[in-house]
């Protein structure tokens, strides 16, 4: 397989930052209410991810390795105040919902740790599709949350009415959120467990 | 011990200061109260008649700083002395501001004594409680608020992990609270910079925790070897920079951005602390296969919070 392939379906499935590495999981659990929320913050992510990527990986050279963690925070927070001016013009009544998380996502663990890892170390082509992969996998992750959590939590997808009623309330209350990835996290165990016969690691860090 | 009793002496100071400095309240011809988040009394002083005390006429209500909008009360109700009339609301009042009451021609036995005005409002203590009993348990960062999950299932496995974390979080939480509140007014609104608060906000936290870092192992190495550790994990906590966003947002004094960290470092330590205990017996218990390790965490603090829902009905204060 091609590299930049591999290093997009890396993030995808094998290291999804929510699932597996579990990282960054507090919008994991507050934006998914809805399926719109976690898509819109999830794209703001990947744009986030994949232009801080690209901006360490071209000035490598002139960060010096002792200063690097405050400059690469510097590089997010940037981006992220880009993304925060564009996007309530873009959709005011979801940023309504997501704006805190918006401004959060500077904090986010797995943006500086692919910065770190990746970008600080490899050129510019593979640090783009690592980051593209990284953050496609997380908005993969926070459509599935979300999805499962609006259609059992309110009966719809994506604002539209597909029930008619709400089977299972807790799911949009906090505990569902936690509930949901709690059981996801078991199901991918179960299929790595089922395709590769190994008893998975207690499920990455933190 | 040394380092601490400069820090509280420095902190207590800075309290006086800011208190000197606040804000006192303007002084009307009379004080109301909120009864429930939908009534407000007052109290006239003397007997009063009824069927001028029950006309919505004789009363315009509005929150202060916009005396435009009017809020009507839906009935108003007198007291068996006749001194004390309770206005019901139709729709929530919002307890946090100051409403202004004016009376029109005041009627007592027969005879017309003028018009007054009644301020309404909560005390600051009692905003300042409410302010932090929300941030603890009502709002709980980590249970209904969903941030801090890092950390929060990064150090959970031990207790005596859990309260190092805890202190230390707290400590650094109140201290960046109120540096990025002065921050906030006295440099970025100063001079209309509000777009860059995201980075001086971060930028704020992780030079402070640094230099707690170094200040530390020089002053206290003991101390620096209990807590060292996590200082440098905090920086990359959601809630210290959450904190100080709501804080600029919601435009908070001195005192609230002060009470609003500490409630949110106190809550943060407690979910530590609660999750730590559950861990522990966790760890010899039989969990699933596939739940072993972080699923079975995720499940646990779902129940959590839950539980953290029942808080919910403290939100009278």
């Amino acid at each position: 397989m091609n590299r930049n392939v591999q290093l997009l379906w890396n993030g995808f499935i094998p290291e999804n930052p929510i699932f597996r590495l579990a990282l960054s999981l507090c919008p994991a659990v507050a934006v998914t209410t809805s399926v719109k929320n976690g898509v819109m913050l999830g794209l703001a992510v990947v744009f986030v991810q994949v232009a801080s990527s690209c901006t360490v990986t071209l000035f490598k050279s002139f960060i010096h390795p002792r200063i690097r963690i405050p400059a690469y925070v510097i590089i997010i927070a940037t981006w992220v105040s880009v993304i925060d001016m564009v996007l309530p013009v873009f959709s005011p009544a979801v940023y309504k919902e997501v704006a805190l998380f918006v401004k959060l996502i500077v904090v986010f663990a797995i943006i500086i740790s692919r910065l770190e890892l990746f970008a600080s170390k490899e050129p510019f082509v593979p640090s783009f599709f690592d980051g593209m992969g990284m953050g496609i996998g997380f908005l993969f992750g926070l459509a599935l949350t979300s999805a499962i959590r609006e259609f059992f939590g309110a009966g719809q997808l994506w604002g539209q009415d597909i029930l008619g009623f709400k089977p299972l309330l807790i799911m949009i209350l906090p505990a569902g959120g936690f509930f949901v990835i709690g059981f996801i996290m078991a199901t991918f165990n179960w299929l790595e467990y089922k395709i590769t016969g190994k008893i998975p690691a207690s499920g990455g860090g933190h | 011990m040394k380092m601490t009793k400069i820090l509280i002496a420095l902190s207590v100071l800075l309290a006086f200061a800011l208190l000197i400095a606040g804000p006192s309240a303007a002084q009307t011809t009379g004080s109301g109260s909120f009864k429930k988040d939908k009534e407000i009394e007052i109290p006239f002083g003397i007997p009063v008649d009824e069927s001028w005390a029950t006309n919505a006429a004789n009363y315009s209500v509005y929150e202060k700083p916009d005396p435009d909008i009017r809020v009507s009360p839906e009935s108003i109700s007198l007291d068996a002395r006749r001194t004390t009339a309770t206005l019901k609301f139709k729709d929530a009042l919002n307890t946090a501001a100051a409403y202004v009451v004016e009376v029109k021609d005041i009627l007592s036995e027969g005879k017309v004594i003028g018009s007054r005005e009644f301020l309404v409002k909560k005390g600051e203590a009692q905003i300042l409680f409410g302010l932090l009993l929300g941030a603890m348990l009502i709002n709980n960062f980590v249970f209904t608020k969903y941030l801090g999950l890092c950390i929060f299932f990064g150090v959970s496995q031990k207790k005596e992990t859990a309260i190092g974390m805890g202190i230390t979080f707290t400590i650094v939480m109140v201290l960046s609270a109120i540096m990025c509140w002065a921050l906030y007014t006295f440099v970025l609104q100063a001079f209309h910079l509000d777009f860059l608060k995201i980075i001086v906000f971060i930028g704020t936290v992780a030079i402070f925790v640094q230099a707690v870092d170094t200040i530390l192992r020089k002053v206290n190495p003991y101390l620096f070897k209990r807590l060292g550790v996590y200082l440098v994990l905090i920086v990359t906590n959601c809630i210290i920079l959450a904190v100080p966003l709501l804080n600029a947002d919601s435009s908070r004094g001195p005192f609230a951005s002060l009470t609003f960290g500490l409630g949110a470092g106190v809550g943060f330590a407690l979910a530590l602390f609660l999750m730590a205990c559950v861990r522990e017996k966790l760890e010899v218990s039989r969990v699933p296969l596939m739940f072993k390790g972080l699923p079975v965490a995720f499940i646990v603090t779902g129940l959590f919070a839950l539980a953290f829902l029942g808080f919910s009905g403290l939100a009278i204060f």
